[in-house]
Protein backbone atom coordinates (compact mmCIF):
# COMPACT_ATOMS: atom_id res chain seq x y z
CA UNK A 1 0.00 0.00 0.00
CA UNK A 2 1.88 3.21 -1.37
CA UNK A 3 -0.41 5.54 1.40
CA UNK A 4 0.96 3.76 4.21
CA UNK A 5 4.85 4.13 3.07
CA UNK A 6 3.82 7.66 2.68
CA UNK A 7 2.44 7.73 6.15
CA UNK A 8 5.70 6.32 7.21
CA UNK A 9 7.62 8.51 5.52
CA UNK A 10 5.67 11.52 7.10
CA UNK A 11 6.47 10.28 10.13
CA UNK A 12 10.24 9.10 10.03
CA UNK A 13 10.30 13.12 8.89
CA UNK A 14 8.79 14.53 11.45
CA UNK A 15 10.73 17.25 13.30
CA UNK A 16 7.98 17.99 16.28
CA UNK A 17 5.38 16.36 18.70
CA UNK A 18 2.76 18.06 16.74
CA UNK A 19 3.30 16.34 13.40
CA UNK A 20 2.16 13.34 15.25
CA UNK A 21 -0.85 14.76 15.82
CA UNK A 22 -1.37 15.55 12.27
CA UNK A 23 -0.71 12.40 11.07
CA UNK A 24 -3.13 10.34 13.56
CA UNK A 25 -5.70 12.74 12.65
CA UNK A 26 -5.31 11.76 9.01
CA UNK A 27 -4.62 8.54 9.28
CA UNK A 28 -8.72 8.42 11.36
CA UNK A 29 -9.92 9.69 8.66
CA UNK A 30 -8.41 7.62 6.10
CA UNK A 31 -9.34 4.17 7.70
CA UNK A 32 -12.67 5.85 8.48
CA UNK A 33 -12.50 4.85 11.77
CA UNK A 34 -14.27 6.76 15.10
CA UNK A 35 -10.82 7.37 17.04
CA UNK A 36 -6.73 6.82 16.40
CA UNK A 37 -4.34 6.86 20.11
CA UNK A 38 -1.13 6.89 20.69
CA UNK A 39 -0.68 6.56 24.54
CA UNK A 40 3.44 6.45 26.11
CA UNK A 41 3.07 5.78 29.88
CA UNK A 42 6.69 6.54 30.83
CA UNK A 43 8.26 4.85 34.02
CA UNK A 44 6.71 7.49 36.48
CA UNK A 45 3.65 7.74 35.59
CA UNK A 46 3.42 10.44 33.18
CA UNK A 47 1.42 10.24 30.25
CA UNK A 48 2.30 11.68 26.79
CA UNK A 49 -0.07 11.12 23.36
CA UNK A 50 -1.59 12.59 21.08
CA UNK A 51 -4.46 10.88 19.23
CA UNK A 52 -8.22 11.73 18.23
CA UNK A 53 -10.23 11.43 21.25
CA UNK A 54 -12.45 14.09 22.71
CA UNK A 55 -10.22 16.46 25.17
CA UNK A 56 -13.20 16.12 27.65
CA UNK A 57 -12.46 12.47 27.61
CA UNK A 58 -8.62 12.69 28.15
CA UNK A 59 -9.18 15.08 31.22
CA UNK A 60 -12.05 12.64 32.77
CA UNK A 61 -9.16 9.77 32.11
CA UNK A 62 -6.37 11.90 33.89
CA UNK A 63 -8.83 13.27 36.32
CA UNK A 64 -10.17 9.72 37.46
CA UNK A 65 -6.92 8.17 37.72
CA UNK A 66 -8.64 5.40 34.82
CA UNK A 67 -4.65 5.16 33.42
CA UNK A 68 -5.15 2.51 36.89
CA UNK A 69 -8.02 0.71 35.95
CA UNK A 70 -8.45 1.27 32.56
CA UNK A 71 -8.10 -2.84 31.42
CA UNK A 72 -6.64 -2.04 28.01
CA UNK A 73 -3.47 -0.70 29.75
CA UNK A 74 -3.70 -3.36 32.28
CA UNK A 75 -4.40 -6.15 29.47
CA UNK A 76 -1.46 -5.13 27.57
CA UNK A 77 1.81 -3.89 29.69
CA UNK A 78 4.25 -6.50 30.02
CA UNK A 79 2.76 -8.09 26.50
CA UNK A 80 3.65 -7.76 23.44
CA UNK A 81 1.14 -8.99 21.50
CA UNK A 82 -1.64 -7.28 19.55
CA UNK A 83 -5.50 -7.70 21.19
CA UNK A 84 -8.96 -7.07 20.48
CA UNK A 85 -10.63 -5.44 23.43
CA UNK A 86 -13.02 -8.29 23.53
CA UNK A 87 -9.96 -10.91 24.64
CA UNK A 88 -9.32 -8.50 27.76
CA UNK A 89 -10.70 -9.09 31.23
CA UNK A 90 -13.69 -6.80 31.55
CA UNK A 91 -14.81 -8.67 35.25
CA UNK A 92 -12.68 -6.17 37.64
CA UNK A 93 -15.18 -4.07 39.60
CA UNK A 94 -13.66 -1.23 38.88
CA UNK A 95 -14.33 -1.98 35.15
CA UNK A 96 -17.85 -1.66 34.53
CA UNK A 97 -18.10 2.26 35.62
CA UNK A 98 -15.35 3.07 33.81
CA UNK A 99 -16.97 1.55 30.24
CA UNK A 100 -19.92 2.94 31.48
CA UNK A 101 -18.48 6.58 31.32
CA UNK A 102 -15.86 5.85 28.36
CA UNK A 103 -19.10 5.28 26.63
CA UNK A 104 -20.73 8.57 27.38
CA UNK A 105 -18.14 10.41 26.32
CA UNK A 106 -18.39 8.79 23.09
CA UNK A 107 -15.92 6.24 22.47
CA UNK A 108 -16.42 3.52 20.54
CA UNK A 109 -17.73 -0.15 21.59
CA UNK A 110 -14.59 -1.82 19.75
CA UNK A 111 -11.06 -1.36 19.60
CA UNK A 112 -7.86 -3.12 18.95
CA UNK A 113 -4.36 -1.99 20.95
CA UNK A 114 -0.96 -3.17 20.12
CA UNK A 115 1.64 -2.78 23.14
CA UNK A 116 4.81 -1.37 22.24
CA UNK A 117 8.14 -2.73 23.84
CA UNK A 118 10.73 0.16 23.41
CA UNK A 119 14.19 0.21 25.02
CA UNK A 120 14.69 -0.22 28.78
CA UNK A 121 11.14 -0.81 29.62
CA UNK A 122 9.75 1.62 27.57
CA UNK A 123 5.89 1.07 27.54
CA UNK A 124 3.41 2.43 24.95
CA UNK A 125 -0.06 1.78 23.16
CA UNK A 126 -1.51 2.35 20.12
CA UNK A 127 -5.18 1.78 19.88
CA UNK A 128 -8.08 1.68 17.18
CA UNK A 129 -11.64 2.25 18.49
CA UNK A 130 -15.01 2.03 16.88
CA UNK A 131 -18.19 1.97 16.98
CA UNK A 132 -19.61 -1.03 14.83
CA UNK A 133 -20.75 -4.69 15.00
CA UNK A 134 -18.69 -7.57 16.23
CA UNK A 135 -18.37 -8.50 12.87
CA UNK A 136 -17.62 -5.53 10.90
CA UNK A 137 -14.96 -5.09 13.21
CA UNK A 138 -13.07 -8.40 13.05
CA UNK A 139 -12.89 -8.07 9.32
CA UNK A 140 -11.31 -4.34 10.05
CA UNK A 141 -8.84 -5.73 11.94
CA UNK A 142 -8.22 -9.10 9.76
CA UNK A 143 -7.41 -6.56 6.71
CA UNK A 144 -5.51 -3.72 8.66
CA UNK A 145 -3.81 -5.69 11.30
CA UNK A 146 -0.26 -5.77 10.23
CA UNK A 147 -0.94 -1.73 8.71
CA UNK A 148 -1.84 -1.33 12.44
CA UNK A 149 1.06 -2.86 14.16
CA UNK A 150 3.61 -0.76 11.35
CA UNK A 151 1.90 2.37 12.20
CA UNK A 152 2.18 1.60 16.14
CA UNK A 153 5.85 1.15 16.05
CA UNK A 154 6.72 4.31 13.72
CA UNK A 155 4.96 6.22 15.63
CA UNK A 156 6.64 5.17 18.60
CA UNK A 157 10.05 5.62 16.91
CA UNK A 158 9.20 9.03 16.20
CA UNK A 159 7.78 9.83 19.77
CA UNK A 160 11.37 8.40 21.45
CA UNK A 161 13.25 10.23 18.68
CA UNK A 162 11.90 13.90 19.13
CA UNK A 163 11.45 13.34 22.98
CA UNK A 164 14.76 12.10 24.45
CA UNK A 165 13.71 13.78 27.41
CA UNK A 166 10.78 10.99 28.02
CA UNK A 167 12.86 8.16 27.04
CA UNK A 168 13.73 6.79 30.79
CA UNK A 169 17.22 7.49 30.25
CA UNK A 170 17.06 10.85 32.62
CA UNK A 171 21.08 11.87 33.71
CA UNK A 172 20.93 8.78 36.61
CA UNK A 173 19.44 6.80 34.90
CA UNK A 174 17.31 4.18 36.22
CA UNK A 175 18.04 0.19 35.73
CA UNK A 176 16.01 -1.83 33.53
CA UNK A 177 14.59 -3.49 37.24
CA UNK A 178 14.00 -0.47 38.32
CA UNK A 179 11.71 1.01 35.50
CA UNK A 180 10.28 -1.57 35.88
CA UNK A 181 9.17 -1.31 39.18
CA UNK A 182 7.94 2.30 38.71
CA UNK A 183 6.22 1.39 35.87
CA UNK A 184 4.12 -1.33 37.64
CA UNK A 185 3.64 1.09 40.53
CA UNK A 186 2.53 3.81 37.90
CA UNK A 187 -0.48 1.72 36.21
CA UNK A 188 -1.39 0.19 39.73
CA UNK A 189 -0.04 -3.04 41.17
CA UNK A 190 0.24 -2.93 44.54
CA UNK A 191 3.89 -3.57 46.04
CA UNK A 192 3.38 -6.52 46.58
CA UNK A 193 2.18 -7.79 43.59
CA UNK A 194 5.22 -6.03 42.07
CA UNK A 195 7.42 -8.05 44.19
CA UNK A 196 5.36 -11.40 42.83
CA UNK A 197 5.49 -9.95 39.34
CA UNK A 198 9.44 -9.13 39.28
CA UNK A 199 10.03 -12.34 41.63
CA UNK A 200 12.16 -10.03 44.44
CA UNK A 201 10.79 -9.50 47.85
CA UNK A 202 8.72 -6.43 49.25
CA UNK A 203 11.96 -5.41 51.17
CA UNK A 204 14.03 -5.33 48.30
CA UNK A 205 11.85 -3.37 46.26
CA UNK A 206 12.01 -0.10 48.12
CA UNK A 207 10.49 2.19 45.78
CA UNK B 1 -1.60 -29.68 25.62
CA UNK B 2 -0.08 -26.16 24.06
CA UNK B 3 0.07 -23.52 26.82
CA UNK B 4 1.06 -19.95 25.97
CA UNK B 5 2.81 -18.25 29.17
CA UNK B 6 4.27 -15.02 29.18
CA UNK B 7 7.50 -15.66 32.07
CA UNK B 8 5.15 -13.85 34.64
CA UNK B 9 2.51 -16.34 34.19
CA UNK B 10 5.12 -18.89 35.02
CA UNK B 11 4.38 -18.99 38.44
CA UNK B 12 0.87 -20.47 38.06
CA UNK B 13 2.36 -23.48 37.03
CA UNK B 14 5.25 -23.98 38.86
CA UNK B 15 6.02 -27.61 37.81
CA UNK B 16 5.95 -26.90 34.44
CA UNK B 17 8.02 -23.69 34.49
CA UNK B 18 10.62 -25.82 36.47
CA UNK B 19 11.10 -28.65 34.41
CA UNK B 20 10.93 -26.46 31.10
CA UNK B 21 14.04 -24.95 32.87
CA UNK B 22 15.66 -28.26 33.99
CA UNK B 23 14.77 -29.86 30.54
CA UNK B 24 16.85 -26.48 28.88
CA UNK B 25 19.93 -27.56 30.97
CA UNK B 26 19.43 -30.94 29.96
CA UNK B 27 19.00 -30.35 26.33
CA UNK B 28 21.69 -27.65 26.10
CA UNK B 29 24.01 -28.07 28.35
CA UNK B 30 24.23 -31.74 29.01
CA UNK B 31 23.36 -33.10 25.56
CA UNK B 32 24.35 -30.76 23.23
CA UNK B 33 27.10 -28.78 25.44
CA UNK B 34 26.28 -25.48 24.59
CA UNK B 35 28.04 -23.07 26.88
CA UNK B 36 25.34 -21.95 28.90
CA UNK B 37 25.17 -21.08 32.48
CA UNK B 38 22.84 -23.64 34.61
CA UNK B 39 21.77 -22.84 38.52
CA UNK B 40 22.42 -24.71 41.45
CA UNK B 41 18.44 -25.98 41.20
CA UNK B 42 19.76 -27.45 37.78
CA UNK B 43 17.83 -24.92 35.58
CA UNK B 44 19.16 -23.29 32.56
CA UNK B 45 18.39 -19.41 32.00
CA UNK B 46 19.63 -16.66 30.56
CA UNK B 47 19.10 -13.25 30.57
CA UNK B 48 16.87 -12.99 27.71
CA UNK B 49 14.40 -15.11 30.26
CA UNK B 50 14.57 -11.79 32.40
CA UNK B 51 12.55 -9.47 29.19
CA UNK B 52 9.61 -11.00 30.23
CA UNK B 53 9.67 -13.31 27.01
CA UNK B 54 6.23 -15.19 25.81
CA UNK B 55 7.06 -19.05 25.85
CA UNK B 56 4.81 -21.46 23.67
CA UNK B 57 5.12 -24.91 25.80
CA UNK B 58 3.68 -28.60 25.30
CA UNK B 59 2.57 -29.48 28.67
CA UNK B 60 2.66 -33.20 29.32
CA UNK B 61 -0.08 -35.14 30.71
CA UNK B 62 1.15 -35.11 34.31
CA UNK B 63 1.81 -31.11 34.06
CA UNK B 64 4.98 -31.48 33.49
CA UNK B 65 6.89 -30.09 30.18
CA UNK B 66 8.03 -31.87 27.37
CA UNK B 67 8.93 -29.43 24.61
CA UNK B 68 9.10 -25.30 24.45
CA UNK B 69 9.72 -22.33 22.73
CA UNK B 70 10.70 -18.85 23.55
CA UNK B 71 9.74 -15.22 22.16
CA UNK B 72 10.54 -11.91 21.76
CA UNK B 73 9.68 -9.08 19.42
CA UNK B 74 12.42 -8.24 17.33
CA UNK B 75 11.81 -4.34 18.11
CA UNK B 76 13.62 -5.25 21.89
CA UNK B 77 16.20 -7.01 22.71
CA UNK B 78 16.89 -10.51 21.25
CA UNK B 79 19.97 -12.84 21.12
CA UNK B 80 20.04 -13.08 17.25
CA UNK B 81 21.02 -9.19 17.60
CA UNK B 82 22.85 -9.04 20.04
CA UNK B 83 25.35 -12.44 19.51
CA UNK B 84 24.24 -13.88 16.43
CA UNK B 85 25.00 -10.83 13.34
CA UNK B 86 27.94 -12.57 11.96
CA UNK B 87 25.50 -15.65 10.66
CA UNK B 88 23.24 -12.85 9.65
CA UNK B 89 25.99 -11.18 7.24
CA UNK B 90 26.08 -7.98 10.10
CA UNK B 91 22.21 -7.01 9.60
CA UNK B 92 19.92 -6.91 12.49
CA UNK B 93 16.07 -8.19 12.31
CA UNK B 94 14.26 -5.26 13.29
CA UNK B 95 10.43 -5.34 12.74
CA UNK B 96 7.28 -5.37 14.32
CA UNK B 97 6.46 -8.19 11.74
CA UNK B 98 9.25 -10.31 13.25
CA UNK B 99 9.23 -12.10 16.46
CA UNK B 100 12.80 -14.01 17.29
CA UNK B 101 12.25 -17.76 18.39
CA UNK B 102 14.99 -19.60 20.65
CA UNK B 103 15.37 -22.02 23.09
CA UNK B 104 13.85 -24.55 21.10
CA UNK B 105 13.55 -27.90 23.32
CA UNK B 106 12.68 -30.81 23.37
CA UNK B 107 12.32 -33.30 26.88
CA UNK B 108 14.19 -36.74 26.25
CA UNK B 109 11.27 -38.54 27.45
CA UNK B 110 8.02 -36.27 25.30
CA UNK B 111 5.48 -37.89 23.45
CA UNK B 112 5.82 -37.88 19.40
CA UNK B 113 4.53 -35.30 17.74
CA UNK B 114 5.67 -32.18 20.51
CA UNK B 115 8.31 -30.53 18.02
CA UNK B 116 4.91 -30.59 15.42
CA UNK B 117 2.53 -29.19 17.74
CA UNK B 118 5.36 -26.93 18.98
CA UNK B 119 5.10 -25.71 15.14
CA UNK B 120 1.86 -25.44 14.87
CA UNK B 121 1.59 -23.13 17.83
CA UNK B 122 3.61 -20.90 16.12
CA UNK B 123 1.51 -20.90 13.11
CA UNK B 124 -1.21 -19.57 15.21
CA UNK B 125 0.61 -16.87 16.70
CA UNK B 126 1.68 -15.38 13.36
CA UNK B 127 -1.95 -16.12 12.27
CA UNK B 128 -3.00 -14.75 15.40
CA UNK B 129 -1.21 -11.85 15.85
CA UNK B 130 -0.16 -10.51 12.37
CA UNK B 131 3.49 -11.58 12.85
CA UNK B 132 5.21 -12.52 9.55
CA UNK B 133 7.92 -14.16 10.38
CA UNK B 134 9.78 -15.76 13.20
CA UNK B 135 13.51 -15.45 13.40
CA UNK B 136 15.52 -18.40 15.36
CA UNK B 137 18.38 -19.85 16.76
CA UNK B 138 18.61 -23.00 16.65
CA UNK B 139 20.53 -26.52 17.07
CA UNK B 140 21.81 -26.86 13.15
CA UNK B 141 20.90 -30.37 13.28
CA UNK B 142 17.52 -29.98 13.88
CA UNK B 143 16.25 -28.88 10.44
CA UNK B 144 16.04 -32.43 9.46
CA UNK B 145 13.41 -32.38 11.83
CA UNK B 146 12.04 -29.15 10.92
CA UNK B 147 12.23 -30.36 7.31
CA UNK B 148 10.03 -33.89 8.43
CA UNK B 149 7.25 -31.83 9.92
CA UNK B 150 7.06 -29.53 7.24
CA UNK B 151 7.61 -26.02 9.09
CA UNK B 152 11.28 -25.45 7.40
CA UNK B 153 13.14 -22.89 7.79
CA UNK B 154 15.00 -20.60 5.52
CA UNK B 155 18.54 -21.56 7.19
CA UNK B 156 20.43 -18.21 6.68
CA UNK B 157 23.49 -19.26 8.77
CA UNK B 158 25.45 -22.10 10.39
CA UNK B 159 28.64 -22.02 12.84
CA UNK B 160 30.07 -24.54 14.60
CA UNK B 161 30.12 -27.93 14.04
CA UNK B 162 28.10 -31.34 15.11
CA UNK B 163 26.35 -31.36 18.33
CA UNK B 164 27.57 -27.41 18.48
CA UNK B 165 26.63 -26.05 15.95
CA UNK B 166 24.09 -23.48 15.72
CA UNK B 167 21.79 -21.83 13.07
CA UNK B 168 20.17 -18.49 12.08
CA UNK B 169 16.74 -18.85 10.23
CA UNK B 170 13.76 -17.21 8.78
CA UNK B 171 10.09 -18.95 9.31
CA UNK B 172 7.41 -18.37 7.35
CA UNK B 173 3.49 -19.25 7.51
CA UNK B 174 1.63 -20.59 4.77
CA UNK B 175 -1.85 -22.14 5.54
CA UNK B 176 -0.77 -25.65 3.61
CA UNK B 177 2.27 -26.15 5.81
CA UNK B 178 -0.38 -25.52 8.79
CA UNK B 179 -2.13 -28.70 7.82
CA UNK B 180 0.77 -30.65 7.23
CA UNK B 181 2.03 -29.87 10.71
CA UNK B 182 -1.41 -30.63 12.17
CA UNK B 183 -1.43 -34.13 10.55
CA UNK B 184 2.67 -34.73 11.80
CA UNK B 185 1.25 -33.39 15.57
CA UNK B 186 -1.39 -35.38 15.54
CA UNK B 187 -3.21 -32.14 16.59
CA UNK B 188 -6.83 -30.90 14.78
CA UNK B 189 -6.60 -27.15 14.00
CA UNK B 190 -9.50 -26.41 15.80
CA UNK B 191 -7.40 -28.01 19.08
CA UNK B 192 -4.61 -25.76 18.16
CA UNK B 193 -7.07 -22.58 17.87
CA UNK B 194 -8.57 -23.72 21.08
CA UNK B 195 -5.54 -23.50 22.84
CA UNK B 196 -5.03 -20.50 21.72
CA UNK B 197 -7.79 -18.98 22.42
CA UNK B 198 -7.52 -20.10 25.90
CA UNK B 199 -4.91 -18.54 26.63
CA UNK B 200 -5.35 -14.59 24.96
CA UNK B 201 -8.69 -14.66 25.69
CA UNK B 202 -11.80 -15.86 23.92
CA UNK B 203 -13.85 -13.35 22.12
CA UNK B 204 -16.53 -12.25 24.43
CA UNK B 205 -19.47 -10.77 21.95
CA UNK B 206 -20.43 -7.72 23.98
CA UNK B 207 -22.00 -4.87 22.39
CA UNK B 208 -20.89 -2.07 25.02
CA UNK B 209 -17.20 -2.39 25.82
CA UNK B 210 -15.15 0.50 25.90
CA UNK B 211 -11.85 2.01 26.67
CA UNK B 212 -8.95 4.04 26.56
Amino acid sequence: MPQLDDVIARLECAEHLEELQNVIEWLCDHYAVDDMVYHWVSSNGTQYGCGTYDPKWVARYLEKGYLRIDPVVLGCYQRFHPVDWKRLDWSSKAAPAFMADAMEHGIGNQGYSIPIRGPNGQFALFTVSHSCSDDEWHSFTELNRRDLILLAHYFNQTALKLEPGRAPEPTQPLSPREVETMTLLAVGYSRAQVAETLSISEHTLRV
Amino acid sequence: MIRYLYADQLSQFPRLGRTMFEDRADQFRTRLGWDVTVNDAGQERDEYDDLNPLYVIWEKADGSHGGSMRFLPTTGRTMVNEHFLDLTHGVPFQSPLIWECTRFCLSRNTEPGTAAALMLAGGEIMQGFGVRHFVGVFDARMVRIYNRIGAAPEVLGTQGEGRQSVGVGLWEFSEAAQKQVSRVAGVPLDASRAWFDAAFGDVVPQPCMTAA
